[in-house]
């Protein structure tokens, strides 16, 4: 571990733990709120879309889960300090695990393409299942929970804090990831899985493992969400626009690079907030979202993140060129990333 | 019994419809190896454009099926340019996915700004009028549709099989390297292929809009069923496509009369999940498609 990571983690944790104490205003803690909320899913989409190039489109299905779970365990509850449901979450996240873990062992036998179409008819299924099973969701009625009892004035704090932890865990455990034997199994899997598995990388397991605690985590962050709104509707809560934007943050950020799926969040949530604030029309975000994505994949198909970070390498390489007193020719700026940088070391 | 049979009639007259939208996204996966996840929302498209024709000039769904088809081939071969040529390759079928999504998405948007996010329906004057055969009703917008959907796979079967953009299209299906070597022009091959998917939807949207109400966000619903059509189907192949629309949406229809409507959607669903866990190929699909 070198000092520049530490470091640029503790900074983040103090800007984390210190912006809420600034006296900010509640529009902007809701913002922040949901901020986190997408950096964490994001982050987590990012461990097994990212790293290991499955590029899940049910997520949001996991979302639903966890949002129903907290919904059924708190139906006709009434709530003494407010934080149970906190305290139940790595239940929930448990949930999302067990449900994703067959779910990858099946779906994970198809590559790319036909894996996204699979996620994201599970989607549809939980989607399905939410409107029809009325006794257990409500159906098409919704949800209610019961409200939150925390004073009003510091209402968005506890939910700030408890998706702030949930995020530096997420990233921590990327950051453990990438450092590890995992980490370089499942860039391996991304770059070719046969030859992965021909020199002995334990693609099932691996990838079955991230997948699951992937939608673990994203099931968690449904269940915070779904006490937070404490009224939940089927189609809100398992919404394909959910999926399409947590991977829009990840390609925009960077895939499979720690910092990027939390710049995209940033990036994006604050703009889709105030655009639906400043516009009104939530059809006119879906036509700015849709082009934006477009655009972003276009220019950038490997996010902002490793673009950067190739800029640097490249100048820093030619600086090393010129330096060096017997020029070898021109020096050879390669597409080819090198491997750490796909496993998105260096500058990130 | 009755009500089952009633089923079949109408899973076989639907799924004429859902044969025509399938295969073209089939197709389009034959050639660009591009799951096109945008076929629905272009399916709905057509349906607004339809309607629009309907309410504002009067000209009957069928007869707009011309201009309506016109107009979306060219709006495919447009979208093919601007937004997949420009793929790179090596991550061209993971990206492409995320791209149609974002076409799907597009659309919806421009549809509900456009036409506001309410159920529309065409109510042509025959849409209530029926036939009753040995004391099973046939809807005549249903038998129509069936007809005209015939008519149009029939077209499109000409197209593959007796011309030279046709051959063209099926030497790109079976091997994109050699057709190139033999001098097809893959890129254009590409484009018109994708127009043409969706100028199949653009057919089967007019008649969806006379069969179903809709609204923007519809095609959601759609691309899940053609999802599960194309794959049972053998993605890439027409023919796969067109049997596996039936058996889906007889199935799904016989589930609705004799369970609960609520539940035919999940037909799809059990469908897709079976197929891919019995014959990830589905029915005609290639193994070394290089999809799975």
């Amino acid at each position: 571990m070198r000092l520049p990571s530490v470091l640029r983690g503790g900074v983040f944790v103090a800007v984390l733990v210190t912006l809420p104490m600034l006296g900010l205003q509640h529009w902007f803690l809701n913002l922040l709120v949901f901020v986190l909320m997408y950096a964490t899913m994001s982050s987590a989409w990012n461990l097994v879309g990212g790293f290991a190039g499955y590029p899940s489109l049910g997520h949001a299905g996991f979302f639903g889960i966890g949002a129903y779970t907290i919904a059924l365990i708190f139906k006709d509850h009434v709530l003494a300090t407010g934080y149970e449901p906190f305290l139940l979450l790595p239940l929930v996240g448990l949930v999302g695990a067990l449900i994703g873990w067959p779910i990858a062992l099946i779906s994970m036998r198809t590559r790319a393409d036909v894996f996204a179409i699979v996620t994201i008819t599970f989607l549809f299924v939980v989607q399905t299942l939410a409107f029809n099973l009325h006794d257990l969701t409500g159906g098409s009625q919704g949800a209610a929970l019961p409200i939150a009892p925390f004073p009003a004035s510091t209402f968005e704090l506890p939910f700030y804090y408890v998706l702030a932890a949930l995020l530096i865990l997420t990233m921590g455990l990327t950051f453990a990831t990438m450092r590890s034997k995992v980490g370089l199994s499942l860039v391996s899997i991304r770059a070719d899985e046969d030859k992965a598995r021909g020199v002995g990388v334990r693609t099932i397991g691996v990838k079955v493992l991230a997948f699951s605690v992937s939608v673990g985590i994203t099931a968690m962050v449904g269940g915070i969400w779904a006490y937070y709104q404490s009224f939940i509707y089927p189609q809100f809560a398992v919404d394909p626009l959910l999926t399409i934007a947590i991977v829009l943050m990840t390609f925009l950020g960077g895939r499979g690079t720690l910092w990027g799926p939390v710049l995209g969040a940033v990036i994006l949530e604050s703009g889709q907030q105030v655009l639906t604030y400043q516009l009104g029309a939530v059809q006119l975000y879906l036509i700015v979202y849709a082009l934006l994505f477009l655009v972003i994949i276009l220019l950038l198909p490997r996010g902002i993140l490793p673009t950067i970070e190739e800029r640097l390498r490249l100048r820093r390489r030619r600086r090393r060129t010129d330096a060096a007193a017997t020029p070898r020719g021109k020096p050879t700026p390669s597409n080819e990333p090198d491997p750490a940088s796909l496993l998105g070391g260096g500058a990130s | 019994m009755h009500a089952l049979i009633q089923g079949v009639i109408l899973g076989i007259l639907t799924g004429g419809v859902y044969a025509l939208m399938a295969s073209g996204q089939t197709l389009i996966f034959g050639i660009m190896k591009v799951v096109n996840l945008a076929q629905g929302a272009m399916v709905i498209m057509a349906a607004f454009l339809a309607y629009q024709l309907f309410t504002s000039f009067g000209v009957d769904p069928f007869l707009a099926i011309p201009i309506t088809t016109v107009l979306m081939f060219g709006l495919g071969v447009i979208l093919e340019l601007l937004f997949l040529r420009p793929l790179r390759r090596e991550d061209k079928s993971e990206l492409s996915l995320l791209v149609t999504f974002a076409i799907a998405l597009l659309i919806e948007g421009t549809l509900s700004v456009t036409w506001g996010t309410t159920y529309r329906s065409i109510n042509a004057g025959y849409a209530n009028s029926s036939w009753t055969l040995w004391g099973y009703q046939i809807t005549l917008v249903r038998l129509w549709a069936f007809v005209l959907s015939l008519v149009a796979l029939g077209l499109l079967f000409w197209l593959l099989n007796y011309t030279r953009f046709g051959r063209a299209v099926r030497a790109t299906v079976q091997n994109p390297e050699s057709a190139r070597l033999l001098g097809v022009e893959a890129q254009w091959v590409s484009a018109l292929g994708f127009g043409l998917g969706a100028a199949t939807a653009a057919a089967a949207g007019s008649v969806y809009g006379l069969l179903y109400p809709f609204t923007p966000g519809s095609h959601y619903d759609l691309i899940s069923r053609l999802l599960s059509i194309v794959v049972l189907g053998g993605l890439g192949s027409v023919g796969g496509a067109v049997i596996a629309a039936v058996i889906v949406s007889t199935s799904s229809a016989i589930v609705a009369a004799t369970i609960s409507p609520a539940w035919s959607e999940m037909t799809f669903f059990v469908i897709l999940i079976l197929v891919l866990l019995i014959r990830p190929q589905g029915l005609f699909g290639n193994v070394d498609r290089g999809a799975i």
